[in-house]
């Protein structure tokens, strides 16, 4: 494979019955950084059915050029026709990297493709830099549960194929573009005749709300029960903030699944993220703990959240968690 | 039915200790245990042989002490087992891996694959559908409840934000998550049955007939070029010993300082 015969920086544009998926803006504004050291350009790959109208903005986000597929087969996501036609464009644009986001369908999407054109594929990366001498892209991920970081080369495989986890990059500022470059690609998607999709059934999502909250409010397993989850619903009230929690409380069923904060929930990284009862395991603090300032409660002083946290208070949340209230509400009232 | 179950030995991330003065994982003393989600697919795949019939495979690639989870796949009811093992897979990336995987389960023509979503070492979620594009069958990622019917397989998957329901003619591939089952125990019949009685099927590069170039370190696209410890942001402070009313104006100070009040 001759590596140079490959090049631009390409983004997987995720939409979802028609609405772009966060992370694809965020993949947007790493990608014109990579395209600015590697002077190439940013193409957003848009997938879907009657997605035309979403292309405007890719541009606005960041994309030099969308291209667009659009085929009544990949109005719903489904795996066979999305990497076939991702697989088709990959032989006709030849790009030098491919990101995606590393959500539900990336994460299912990307390792079809890259066994279907042979090459090398890295998961969840946190952070992405184009090396100086190589101008090989360098992807930098979590491993062993966070406790390790690795830095992935793809030094001789094209496209260098990458998840990139959401919330983590920076979008950029979106500014409208005068005369936005779109076309259209249609390469023939054949449907599976051994894989149907019978039905989407949409749950309540709190993704847009998690991950654009300013304050979150998470409780962890100290909080205790499920009634007492109370505490935290209304601390998070007083504050404005919206409500997350650590693994055991979704596990236990205190807490919908969608407000799960960590390696299997969501990432966050609000302006305050308030820690209560969670005693901070490796895979939550992996989807918190770029927040910008840590506030954390705890009865057990040894509770490795304390490490991260800009403020860490020992003691009983029971008592502290409503005198925060109050003390809120009065300093409401003064300010 | 024939259903082979991918099951991987990882050592218990949540026990994982770095070693502050070198920066590397203290393995030492780290119990090895079955990767989780995979032991969810093994019970989806003996629930299939409770409910139907079918004779359930265990498979695993890694060094020879990854017998281990074999034999416990047994004991829990895995008719038999097999592990993929030589020298020459050393180094393999995911899909060096899934290559790996594949050939070993297309000499066993299994109407069914499961694999768990991914594993806690290294949490890629790559191999399972690696594994099914290799072997040119349909997958369906993240299963909350699988359901034979017929020739096919209804699954209920767990998107982000949506539930997909998928029918797949079968031969199929499912990779489980978690909230699919909770996993039996071991029996005791079971576990004599596995550790005293039965044998482990040893496949190695040789009996796989896999080009030098698509395996171990040489089949692999991606290098790890290098690892190292996160770095820690510097510490905060911690206050002990306030009554509530002092740690809730603690807190309410920094709020006002962040401007957040």
């Amino acid at each position: 494979m001759n590596t140079q015969d490959f090049s631009g920086v390409f983004v997987f544009a995720q939409q979802v019955d028609g609405q772009i998926a966060r992370v694809t803006f965020e993949l947007l504004g790493k990608a014109r950084e990579l395209a600015a050291d590697l002077e190439g350009e940013v193409t957003a790959l848009l997938l879907g059915h009657d997605i035309a109208p979403l292309a405007p903005s890719l541009c606005e986000g960041g994309a030099d050029r969308v291209v667009v597929i659009d085929d009544p087969a990949l109005r719903h996501y489904a795996t066979l026709p999305y990497a076939q036609a991702l697989s088709a464009a990959i032989e006709r644009y030849r790009p030098a990297i491919l990101l995606f986001g590393a959500t539900a369908i990336g994460r299912d999407l990307a390792p079809r493709v890259s066994a279907r054109v042979r090459t090398g594929l890295t998961a969840d990366c946190t952070e992405l830099a184009i090396d100086p001498q190589t101008r090989g892209l360098c992807m930098t991920r979590p491993a062993f549960g966070g406790n390790l970081m690795a830095t992935i080369v793809c030094p001789d495989h094209r496209p260098q194929m990458a998840t990139v986890r959401p919330g983590v990059m920076r979008a950029i500022e979106r500014a409208p573009v005068a005369q936005p470059r779109v076309e259209s690609f249609q390469p023939a998607i054949p449907p599976p005749e051994t894989c149907q999709l019978v039905d989407v059934v949409r749950r309540v999502a709190h993704e847009a709300e998690l991950a654009d909250a300013r304050i979150i409010v998470a409780g962890g397993r100290g909080v205790g029960s499920r009634d007492n989850f109370a505490l935290i619903e209304s601390l998070a009230a007083a504050l404005g903030g919206s409500v997350a929690a650590s693994r055991p409380c979704v596990e236990a069923g205190w807490v919908a699944k969608d407000r799960q904060v960590g390696q299997t929930g969501r990432t966050v990284r609000p302006s305050l993220y308030l820690a209560i009862g969670i005693s901070g395991a490796i895979q939550h603090l992996a989807g918190m703990e770029e927040s910008d300032f840590i506030v954390a409660i705890n009865r057990d002083e040894t509770a490795p959240i304390f490490a991260i946290a800009d403020l860490g208070i020992v003691g009983d949340l029971n008592q502290i968690v409503p005198a925060l209230i109050a003390g809120i509400g009065e300093a409401r009232q003064n300010g | 039915m024939k259903i082979v179950v991918c099951v991987k030995q990882v050592p218990d991330t949540h026990e994982v200790r770095i070693d502050p003065a070198t920066g590397t994982l203290i393995r030492e003393g780290v119990p090895s245990i079955m990767n989780p989600d995979d032991k969810a697919g093994l019970e989806a795949a003996l629930r299939l042989k409770d409910e139907v019939g079918a004779r359930v495979t265990a498979l695993s690639m890694g060094p020879p002490q990854a017998e281990a989870v074999l034999r416990e796949a047994m004991a829990m009811g895995a008719d038999e087992a097999c592990l993929v093992t030589d020298r020459a897979f050393g180094g393999a990336d995911t899909l060096a891996t899934s290559t790996t995987l594949a050939a070993a389960i297309r000499t066993m023509a299994p109407d069914l694959v499961i694999t768990g979503r991914q594993a806690i070492d290294g949490d890629t979620a790559q191999v399972g559908p690696q594994i099914a594009e290799h072997l040119g069958i349909p997958n369906a990622s993240y299963a909350e409840h699988i359901e034979l019917d017929g020739d096919a397989l209804n699954v209920r998957q767990q998107f982000d934000e949506a539930t997909h329901l998928t029918r797949l003619s079968l031969p199929c591939l499912v990779t489980a998550i978690g909230e699919l089952n909770q996993p039996r125990y071991m029996t005791p019949g079971g576990v004599f049955e596995a550790w005293r009685e039965k044998q482990i099927r040893v496949l190695t590069r040789a009996d796989l007939a896999l080009d030098e170039g698509d395996i171990g370190l040489k089949g692999s696209p991606t290098r790890v070029k290098k690892s190292f410890p996160k770095a820690l942001k510097p510490a905060g402070v911690t206050r002990r010993h306030l009554t509530a009313d002092e740690a809730a104006q603690a807190i309410v100070e920094a709020l006002k300082a962040q401007r957040v009040l």
